[in-house]
């Protein structure tokens, strides 16, 4: 459906790269992947050469040793397998190097995939966090990275491994007969192609079970989110019937993966031990007419072995091959959106001082979505209080969200102190200009260390001491004092998870000490007091106005006590800006801030 | 509260950690014993037929492949045979290991259903006060990360039920053979099983950590999406990205320790078939030269091992599987095994339409703290006549959700009583509860459905949901139809997750709606209209007021003065306990706390106008 409220721009789901570039712009995001590549390379093919030890020793016990002319010759056989011995050790020993070194590098490159596309979900704008499933980026820097891990690892390495065994065994079959060498190949190849649209099919399966994973995920999400709301209507039954339909489609989703995964893998069973019934016939046949000796067609027998076991795991590496490359293109999908909100490459660092904010012709329209501000034009001078009014759905958030660059005008240009807010360093404009939104978003943790977040410290790290008079000067500071004293464990007080032990109007005040402290030039502060008390709240407004003294502050507030404050009125209706002015003049005047104020006053008293 | 009536069937495990594990095996395996059947089954075929290829490689062999090389074989009928045979064994082998797959599949999927449905039947079973002691993320783990650790061994657990009986047809084939290549085979693979145990006594711990640390990666990454608005607007993006980086750091070394732990071992364990492969060569050379064995004996003995080298693994797979699945299982035993939901009531109430009577009597609630429990309420008594409607009154923190929500019965007070028409309301049955009391919390809930459902909480085909009409009018009530109309799809809008295709407001409304088309005797509105344009809040309450005799009594907690003008009485509740309880002007004229918070905005706005008049003069 169209949203309602705010469409943003849809992060890219995946990106469309094929396959081939999805690996390349993989190993281009995370170079690491391929650091040592080259003596990596080389370990492997040691301990691929290393398969063919046994094959090659069964042939030469059989036909110089067991089948020796004159009776075997056990001795003979000791020294082979001593040497053959030998020889495997020193593939193993490649093998657990050529492990070692792959881990090494993938999870360095792996580390710097997650972390940037971390990186890069906080640098995409506010609208694109927005609509995204806040659950779906998560699983971007989590599940989807390891699911190239696991490919990276298990995968790549048997990968690597088989397509070299594979080589081996065939240049040696090859030299053992050249026409059952043929007679494989052409047994198996038909194989590999039919694998391929089957394994389609199998991760097409695997697509449907994490989708259906999700969905149940979110269902059970529910029952705890919604826990209060469950029980309060009773519908505890029809919430599990809803879970319990999500997990049967799992549960099914699941089994037909399954049952798709045994077909494929069963088939190269079926393949790989007729072809050793093809060798055993066409073999001894062959051998009928002297081309063949025993030990040859039996060191045949384990190359086929070793031929149709990598061919086996081969599909079962191919699915994981389609997984990782779907992980990897919802990873890069992330990475490679535009974060729309950027730092220009002539961005200038902005002064501290006075902030002086102007919007000249400014209209915005959410991506996909009807305009929400219309040409406003607006001068907020600097120290002003301004306070901003208007009826829900008006266009004030949006308006708070222009100022503070959450979102860039679709047209027009926001200004601070004369220059474009685009060509402000972002850094430098986070630290003038703060916005303090209307859900105090609280960190796991205590009160402190909420409080003292997003500080510009001059206390170090780890002197919590010093932080803590910070934090307790700022709430004095803000006349909360008294709140700080009551709360059971004071600014140590653990806050929960999502801050969800304190109320949502406690939230907010420790969300104002917080803004409070990152000591701002200009602070936004939308409806940032909605859920306290009207005592505390002109309290707060109180200290606001002692502590933002000779700072601007613009305030979006449906509590026409804010306005009454302000130095300036912005009244918005419908994307518009409708009246501009001080509280008295507008007052006087015969438009809807007075209607409005006429409303208030009647709700007040 | 109450015991589960079954304590002996816990779901906890007990004893040693063998036992457990074996517990573990036992009771998912026996949960679903046709599955299991069969997969036993279809996986001892595959061991069977695994020994089978050998056995024929090595009769055919000694009849005849050496004799046909030889040139002694006469008849080359017997070549198409032992071809013909070898086919046949292959093609059972291959079903059965579809077989073994598929059962092994509906095993694995059917069990993880089943630890689901029990553990989110738990969720929506236990107490409020449950869910508030534990995070949600914790819980959301409970019911997918857990159940796929607890569930993870039934994945290759027939397969190696399938090596065991490999091991068995294994050793008869072999003392067939010979006893001395026998016991040179059998002896490596007890030794790759030891190899697979000290492994795994390695790699547990190991991959323990890097689990762990996986889950505080999405645990950071979680918390820091949700912040996002926070961090942009304090500019945080590199502080965040350096606390994530920090733990990707850690789950990085964790997972290169894992890597490390199989490097060493990998090798080791894949070796050890392959040495036995050519011991059994060496002893099968002084067989043959005691003339005790022939060449085919010697090649399927060898070829055996050979074939056994990847099927041994699944010991260690379902070994490595077991102490993540009982850490798993533990976890979803602490859910299962938890207790304490609220005992339901049985008295029903008589179906009526009136507002229900409320009535507090030394109410007392309590939680645990760090100092031993913490009163949120203590000694509140209050009375609520039927019909009538009382705001309450406090400042940030002074128990007003907690009080209101006893009136649902969202948590039963520690000690008092709460009466709904003098009933004590764990005396109520459930059904009669939630049919005449809604309570609309300070947090809207909406559920991931269309507008429809989100109001009725009903199914499309359940015969007691309200119908469209009634649906309509609640919607009218709670001043959203207009948002409603607007949307294409109307009534069938799905409102996306935790209705994020609308505001913050326009959920608030859609609560309340889903509160008035139940028609319920007492309406409790917990701030519930916060976010709501004062204007619409206004018609909403007054609206309330409009259904008159036959409307309910409501029980509001309230911050803008409009509302509260609009209740018949005024309860003030200032640090857990009631202060004072009358009408708006009683409150007014004897109650200072009230006063002020009642008249904060109107002193305020006489402040402002004095000072700016002292400026002007």
């Amino acid at each position: 459906m169209s949203a309602i409220h705010e469409d943003g721009v849809r992060l890219r789901t995946t990106s469309t790269l094929g396959a081939r570039a999805t690996l390349r712009r993989g190993v281009q995001i995370s170079p690491q992947l391929l650091d040592g590549i080259v003596l990596t390379v080389v370990l492997a093919v040691l301990a691929a050469v290393g398969r063919v030890v046994v094959p090659i020793a069964v042939q030469l016990t059989v036909d110089t040793a067991i089948l020796a002319p004159g009776g075997p010759v056990a001795g003979r056989v000791v020294q082979l397998t001593a040497v053959a011995a030998v020889g495997l050790v020193l593939a193993g020993a490649a093998s657990a190097l050529v492990n070692i070194r792959l881990f090494r590098s993938s999870e360095a490159g792996l580390a710097e995939l997650r972390t940037r596309a971390f990186r890069h979900v906080h640098d995409l704008s506010a609208l694109t966090q927005n609509t995204e499933r806040r659950g779906s980026l998560v699983s971007r820097v989590t599940s989807d990275v390891d699911t190239i891990s696991l490919f990276v690892q298990w995968g790549g390495i048997m990968l690597l491994v088989s397509v070299l065994q594979i080589t081996v065994a065939t240049v040696l079959m090859a030299v053992y007969s050249w026409q059952l060498t043929v007679l494989v190949w052409a047994a198996f190849l038909p194989l590999m192609i039919v694998l391929r649209p089957a394994q389609r099919r199998v991760s097409v399966a695997y697509g449907t079970v994490r989708e259906r994973v999700g969905a149940m995920l979110g269902a059970i999400s529910e029952s705890v989110v919604g826990a209060e709301t469950i029980r309060a209507y009773g519908v505890s039954e029809r919430t599990q019937r809803r879970i319990d339909r999500a997990v049967r489609a799992t549960r099914d989703a699941m089994v037909a993966a399954q049952v798709r995964v045994a077909v494929v893998f069963s088939s190269g069973v079926l393949v790989a031990n007729t072809v050793l019934a093809l060798v055993v016939v066409a073999g001894t046949l062959l051998g009928i007419d002297g081309s063949m000796t025993t030990g040859r067609l039996l060191a045949f027998l384990f190359l086929v072995q070793l031929f149709t076991g990598p061919v086996q795991l081969a599909t079962e590496i191919l699915n994981e091959l389609q997984n990782a490359i779907a992980g990897w293109r919802r990873v890069i999908g992330v990475i490679d959106t535009r974060a729309e909100v950027t730092d220009l490459p002539d961005a200038v660092d902005s002064p501290r001082g006075p902030a002086h904010v102007e919007l000249r012709g400014v209209s915005f329209a959410y991506p996909g979505g009807p305009r929400v501000l219309h040409g406003v034009d607006l001068d907020l001078p600097a120290r002003a209080k301004v306070a901003v009014v208007g009826a829900t759905g008006s266009g004030k958030t949006t308006l708070a969200k222009l100022v503070t660059r959450l979102a860039d005008p679709s047209e027009g240009a926001v200004l601070l102190d004369g220059t474009d807010l685009r060509r402000v360093s972002l850094a430098s404009l986070r630290r003038r200009v703060v916005l303090v939104p209307q859900e105090g978003f609280l960190f796991e943790g205590t009160v402190a260390q909420n409080v003292a977040y997003g500080a510009r410290a001059t206390w170090s790290a780890d002197d919590d001491a010093a932080r803590d008079a910070a934090v307790l000067g700022a709430f004095a500071e803000l006349g909360l004092a008294d709140w700080v004293a009551e709360l059971p464990g004071g600014i140590g007080a653990d806050v929960g998870q999502r801050g969800e032990r304190l109320s949502a109007g406690e939230r907010q005040l420790v969300a104002l000490a917080r803004a409070h402290l990152a000591d701002a030039d200009y602070l936004v502060l939308d409806e940032a007091t909605s859920a306290v008390d009207p005592a505390t709240e002109v309290r707060i407004a109180r200290a606001l106005d002692e502590l933002t003294a000779g700072r601007g502050t613009l305030t979006i507030a449906h509590r026409l006590s804010t306005a009454e404050a302000a130095d300036l009125v912005v009244v918005v209706d419908a994307g518009h800006v409708v009246q501009v002015g001080p509280h008295r003049r507008l007052l006087a005047e015969d438009g809807p801030y007075a209607a409005m104020h006429a409303a208030w006053l009647a709700q007040t008293r | 509260m109450r015991a589960r009536p079954d304590t002996t069937d816990r779901a906890a495990l007990s004893g040693g950690a063998v036992r457990r594990s074996l517990q573990l095996i036992w009771r998912g395996m026996s949960s679903q014993p046709r599955t299991y059947v069969l997969a036993v089954v279809t996986s001892a075929l595959f061991g069977a037929m695994t020994v089978a290829v050998s056995q024929v490689l090595g009769r055919a062999t000694d009849d005849v492949v050496v004799p046909a090389l030889a040139g002694e074989l006469d008849d080359r009928r017997s070549v198409w045979l032992a071809g013909a045979a070898l086919l046949g064994v292959a093609v059972t082998l291959a079903l059965a290991v579809a077989g073994r797959r598929i059962f092994a599949g509906i095993g694995y999927s059917d069990i993880q259903a089943d630890h689901r449905r029990a553990v989110t039947r738990q969720y929506l079973r236990l107490p409020l006060s449950w869910h508030r002691s534990h995070p949600t993320g914790q819980l959301l783990s409970n019911a997918s990360a857990d159940v796929e650790a607890a569930t993870g061994v039934f994945n290759p657990l027939p397969f190696a039920i399938g090596v065991v009986a490999m091991m068995g047809v294994a050793t008869v084939a072999l003392l067939r053979v010979d006893v001395w290549i026998a016991v040179t085979a059998l002896s490596v693979l007890p030794l790759a099983v030891l190899a697979n145990l000290v492994f795994q006594r390695y790699m547990s711990p190991a991959a323990t950590r890097a689990q762990q640390l996986r889950a505080d990666v999405a645990d950071v990454a979680h918390e820091s999406f949700e912040a996002a608005l926070l961090v942009k607007s304090l500019g945080t993006e590199q502080r965040e990205a350096e606390r994530f980086a920090a733990r990707t750091q850690q789950l990085r070394a964790a997972n290169v320790h894992v890597g490390t732990v199989r490097a060493v071992f990998d090798p080791v364990i894949e070796l050890l078939p392959s040495l036995g492969t050519l011991l059994v060569l060496v002893v099968g050379a002084y067989r043959a030269a005691a003339g005790e064995v022939g060449t085919g004996g010697i090649v399927s003995a060898a070829y055996l091992l050979t074939l056994m080298a990847v099927p041994v693994r699944a010991f260690g797979w379902v070994l490595g599987e077991l102490p993540r699945g009982l850490v798993g299982h533990d976890r979803i035993a602490r859910v299962l095994d938890a207790t304490g939901e609220l005992e339901p009531g049985t008295h029903r109430l008589p179906a009526s339409r009136g507002g229900l009577a409320v009535e507090l009597r030394d109410v007392e609630v309590a939680v645990p703290g760090a100092g031993g429990p913490q009163r949120i309420l203590h000694d509140v008594s209050l009375s609520v006549p039927a019909g009538r409607t009382v705001a309450v009154v406090g400042v940030t923190g002074a128990g007003k959700t907690t009080l209101v929500s006893l009136l649902s019965r969202l948590q039963d007070p520690a000690s008092g009583t709460v009466l709904l028409d003098g009933v004590d309301v764990r005396d109520v049955h459930p059904q009669d509860l939630t049919r005449d009391v809604a309570l609309v919390a300070q947090n809207a809930f909406l559920f991931e459905d269309t507008v429809r459902a989100n109001v009725t909480l009903a199914d499309e085909d359940d015969p007691h949901a309200p119908d469209d009409e009634a649906v309509w009018d609640a919607l009218r009530l709670a001043r959203v139809d207009g948002v409603v109309r607007a949307l294409p799809e109307g009534l069938d809008a799905p409102l996306g997750e935790r209705g994020a295709n609308l505001s913050g407001g326009q959920r608030q409304r859609i609560a309340i709606a889903r509160a008035l088309v139940r028609r319920p005797r007492l309406l409790v509105l917990d701030d519930a209209t916060s976010a709501v344009d004062p204007r619409v809040e206004q018609e909403i309450l007054a609206g309330l007021r409009r259904q008159g005799v036959t409307g309910p009594t409501v029980v509001m907690v309230a911050y803008r003065m409009s509302s509260v003008l609009l209740a018949d009485e005024v309860v003030h509740l200032h640090a857990g306990t009631v202060v004072d309880q009358g009408t708006h002007a009683e409150l007014l004229a004897r109650d200072p706390g009230y006063r002020d918070l009642a008249t904060a905005y109107q002193e305020e706005s006489e402040r402002r106008g004095a000072l700016v008049e002292e400026e002007a003069r």
